[in-house]
């Protein structure tokens, strides 16, 4: 019941951050959203999770404040309207048949299979040592996947250092 | 570059003096408490990035890059991240975990806290330098 209340809000947040005619309401909604997010994240027993989803939204807040505070970029609202909303309205209706399509495939939510994930909650704090179940699956049984979110991290670093760089930085020399 | 004064008010500064050491150890902790508790090495980073970025919010930059600039930022996010690509490769030889303890104890998990505290540094120092370059406050040299 709670869940549900919460996914309602967080709808209503997304839709005013959508909607919201400045740049600093829309933010608003989305650090909202954000909230909620974290709050879903906790009554679906992952605090861990939670405490993540939660400390990265403020510093994109930050971010995205900064960025924006001096800036209220116009909306463009003349033009093809009639086109654009024909085209949305049919890529909504393509993409809402495909989802439908596809989510019936899946398992129902709560219970999923629990193939190999049986075996990492029965052996998890035996074989590594670890009382927290979510560092012993991500550090033991997973390191691979930690090592590949580090190199996109790292990635990341050097591609916003690469792009911001200043055009001409030999040439001021 | 804006203001002459560098950094917010005075009451932001008091407040921040006050605040920012708690955030920091915070963040240690959840770094160390990883492989016991809730937290782990990318939320414990993304906590100490954002104590570094308060400082810089409420003092300046200049306050900032005393402690911490962005070269240095670079080399710890090279360093943490060969560390930890080498204690994942330690998997290899079969010695990556071992109960040494009880399981509340802070050195337990075998390479687990030290795989912790290196995701911590390359978290931290990447999301500072990126909240550095987003803002625009890197470019120290260029203005003459």
């Amino acid at each position: 019941m709670e869940l549900h209340l919460i996914l309602l809000f967080m709808i209503f947040a997304a839709i005013v951050a959508v909607e919201a005619k400045d740049l600093l309401s829309s933010l608003i909604g989305l650090s909202a959203a954000g909230l909620g997010l974290s709050l879903a994240f906790l009554i679906l027993k992952a605090p861990s999770l939670a405490i993540t989803q939660l400390v990265v939204e403020i510093l994109c807040v930050i971010i995205l404040i900064h960025a924006t505070i001096n800036k209220d970029l116009p909306f463009i609202k003349d033009g093809r309207w009639l086109f654009n909303t024909i085209s949305t309205l049919l890529f909504i209706g393509f993409f809402l048949t495909l989802a439908f399509l596809a989510l019936k495939e899946l398992p129902v939510f709560g219970s999923p299979i629990m193939g190999i994930s049986k075996d990492y909650i029965a052996l998890g704090e035996e074989k590594t040592g670890a009382a927290n179940l979510v560092s012993a699956i991500t550090l033991g049984f997973r390191s691979y996947d930690v090592l590949a979110e580090i190199t996109v991290l790292l990635t990341a670093v050097i591609g916003v250092l690469a792009i911001s760089r200043r055009i001409g930085k030999i040439d001021a020399k | 570059m804006l203001n002459k004064q560098p950094g917010m008010t005075l009451i932001v500064k008091t407040i921040t003096r006050l605040t920012v050491g708690l955030i920091l150890i915070y963040g240690i902790y959840i770094v160390l408490q990883g492989h016991i508790s809730p937290g782990g090495g990318f939320a414990g980073g993304v906590i100490i990035a954002l104590s570094l970025i308060h400082l810089i919010l409420a003092f300046g930059r200049e306050a900032v890059f005393k402690k911490m600039n962005e070269m240095r930022g670079l080399v710890l996010i090279g360093g943490g991240a060969l560390v930890f690509l080498f204690l994942i490769t330690l998997g290899f030889l079969g010695i990556g975990f071992a109960q040494t303890g009880s399981r509340s104890m802070l050195f337990n998990a075998g390479i687990m806290p030290l795989c912790d505290i290196a995701i911590a540094l390359t978290v931290a120092s990447g999301l500072f330098i990126m909240f550095l370059v987003l803002i625009g406050l890197a470019s120290k040299e260029k203005k003459t």
